[in-house]
């Protein structure tokens, strides 16, 4: 539903990269690090879902099934079972994982809207289960999750230690978005988002690319709940309410759709946002609403989006005009 | 008696429960498909899914409740103004947002509703809170009729026939009049019928402004039945959009139908398996997609 607007000229990038990684590793001595962790997490979950949006065309309202059901799984396995840390996360995600590719396998039978709207009521289905299965824990959730040692050394409960490696499982997951982006397999999901019967026609089998995307984008929005149960050493419905799957729509959708690090920025916003608002109860709802007609409106390309845009205007020894790379359909109307 | 059959006999619930849940099915369907119908008539205008359905039908219950506590307006004139009062919310919310992105993917009008759906529900559940409010039945339909084999309260009875009549209504303005025709001609090629006069551009405002004034009139029908709650909307919403999967969006009857249909589905579940009666409807759609992946009155899209 976006065109491809695939960042900063050439040059820029390196630079802006090693900025923000000495920014990330500098940032828990000046911010509060739950807030960077929790904000971190977001991040990733906002990424695994830009990919099938931005880059395959395909609306998920149901991604926080994946987040909410890996981070159950996390949550139990750490602290019913005593798995340590790494192996509850990786429990949690391959979870997930499962959870995508039967969910995927249904939903990419339909098209367009209907799509979203198969995600979204299977995603509802999850959140009755969480209600009512034992293990969850109802309302309450599943409390006080021992974050553990790390392979046994690294003790988790201090939250530098715990940080940097929220940090690395975030770099780990952003590296696999990029690394699909860019492969192959990326550039065959484009095609897809852009003109599927004519991929279909160059002989992809388009339903396999679509599935794999969607698996891959629910095992990392499984990575993303996982580790922040371990985070906030807690698992609760709040992670597998529609609400949430429409939070991860608003955070790419204000960071950039179909931009690679947009979701990184409107997760960042976001949580901000409601850590400062938070004593402002439903309003912050409302507010949340606004953003989306907002972008809907007159933002479609989001805070990324437009700074790219930018950047390309004023890119030194850059004389061609920027490629006009959205779908003729999709062209923003301005 | 072989020893299975004996299982099924004692698992058999004493049919005044089997008639009750079946009767709360019917209820169920009928708000099912009378909002099912709503976002038909709306995406077969408009083509965009109007995720605001839920917070509309929640308005239309809120404003029979103000109209009372407030105004002292009772329920049967409720009936008539919830419904304008929404339509008119509708046909402002058309002009000034809607307008601008249908010529967009159809993407960007689920979010735009979604969006507006989030700020109405945000804006009440700040004064209300996720608490309900009661709304009392009219006078003249409390009570209940003995029908032999179960009692039936009067006022479901109504709801029941009254969205039976809605739903006939819908149909019979959209099938058989020259109205109808026109907004289905428009619906085919919108360009061509503009060319014949008509302008469609303010029947595409009508029709949302009719949509919405319908899951209005469904909020309103609600309220003695549910709590008015703000969260009552985006409860009901996501069954609605899996009813709407399962039946598909290309017919009125096909609406209609699913979303009677699974009611009841939801109903009897709730008497032979009650820990999966708020899940079932999700699992029909699950095997629907498997086995007849258009939907059953379904056109693709």
């Amino acid at each position: 539903m976006t065109g491809a607007r695939d960042g900063f000229p050439a040059r820029w990038r390196v630079g802006i990269a090693a900025l923000l990684l000495a920014a990330a590793l500098a940032a828990p001595f000046l911010f509060y690090p739950v807030f960077l962790m929790q904000a971190l997490c977001f991040a990733l979950f906002a990424c695994a879902f830009n990919l099938l949006i931005g880059y395959v065309g395909l609306l998920s309202f149901g991604h926080a099934a994946f987040m909410g059901s890996a981070a159950y799984i996390t949550a139990y396995t750490v602290k019913a079972w005593g798995f340590e840390p790494l192996t509850g996360i990786l429990a949690g995600t391959a979870v997930a994982a499962l959870l995508g590719a039967v969910f995927g396998w249904l939903a990419i039978r339909r098209q367009g809207i209907y799509f979203a709207m198969v995600t979204l009521a299977l995603a509802q289905m999850i959140y009755f289960i969480a209600v009512e299965a034992k293990f969850t824990g109802g309302e309450d959730g599943i409390q006080a999750v021992p974050r553990g040692h790390l392979l046994g050394v690294v003790d988790l409960n201090h939250s530098l230690p715990m940080y940097y490696f929220v940090l690395a499982v975030f770099l780990g997951g952003y590296a696999l978005v990029y690394r699909t982006i860019h492969s192959p397999f990326g550039q065959v999901l484009k095609a897809i988002r852009e003109n599927e019967p004519r991929a279909i026609s160059l002989g992809y089998r388009t339903e396999r690319y679509k599935l794999l995307a969607f698996t891959l984008s629910a095992t990392l929005a499984g990575l993303a709940g996982a580790t922040k149960a371990l985070v906030f050493q807690l698992a609760s419905l709040t992670d597998v309410t529609w609400q949430m799957s429409g939070e991860v729509v608003l955070m790419t959708l204000l960071g950039g759709l179909g931009t690679e690090f947009g979701p990184v920025v409107g997760a960042f916003i976001d949580v901000t946002m409601e850590n400062y608002l938070a004593s402002w109860g439903s309003w912050v709802t409302v507010i949340q609403g606004v953003i989306f007609v907002f972008c809907v409106l007159l933002f479609r390309r989001g805070v990324v989006g437009e700074i790219v845009d930018l950047a390309r205007r004023f890119a030194p020894g850059r004389t061609e005009a920027p490629p006009p790379a959205t779908v003729a359909q999709t062209a923003p109307g301005e | 008696m072989p020893d299975w059959l004996a299982h099924i006999a004692v698992a058999m619930p004493p049919t005044q429960a089997l008639f009750g849940q079946l009767l709360i099915g019917l209820i169920n369907g009928a708000f099912y498909a009378m909002l099912s119908l709503g976002l038909a008539v709306i995406f077969g205008m408009l083509n965009i899914i109007n995720f605001a359905h839920g917070a509309q039908y929640m308005l239309g219950a809120f404003c029979a409740w103000f109209a009372l506590d407030y105004l002292g307006i009772g329920y049967w004139p409720s009936l008539i103004l919830a419904p304008i009062a929404v339509a008119a919310i509708g046909i402002a919310l058309e002009r000034l947002l809607l307008r601008h992105i249908y010529r967009l993917d159809h993407l960007y009008g689920l979010l735009l509703t979604f969006g507006v759906a989030l700020i109405i529900e945000g804006v009440l559940r700040n004064y209300y809170g996720s608490s309900g409010q009661p709304y009392s039945i009219p006078r003249e339909l409390t009570g209940a009729r003995n029908l032999g084999f179960m009692f039936l309260p009067n006022y479901r009875a109504w709801v029941i026939f009254a969205s039976l009549a809605v739903c006939f209504g819908t149909w019979f303005l959209i099938e058989r009049t020259r109205l109808g025709s026109y907004l289905r001609a428009a619906t085919e090629n919108p360009s061509l019928v503009q060319a014949f006069g008509i302008n469609v551009p303010r029947m595409v405002t009508l029709t949302y402004g009719f949509g919405a004034g319908l899951a209005a009139l469904a909020g309103v029908l609600a309220a003695p039945i549910y709590q008015v709650s703000p969260l009552m909307g985006s409860d009901i919403i996501v069954v609605v959009f899996a009813v709407v999967v399962i039946g598909g969006m290309g017919s009125i009857v096909g609406a209609v139908a699913s979303g009677f249909v699974l009611g009841v589905v939801e109903g009897l579940t709730k008497v032979f398996y009650p820990e999966a009666s708020n899940t079932v409807i999700f699992v029909v759609m699950a095997i629907v997609l498997l086995v007849k992946p258009a939907g059953f009155f379904g056109r693709t899209v």
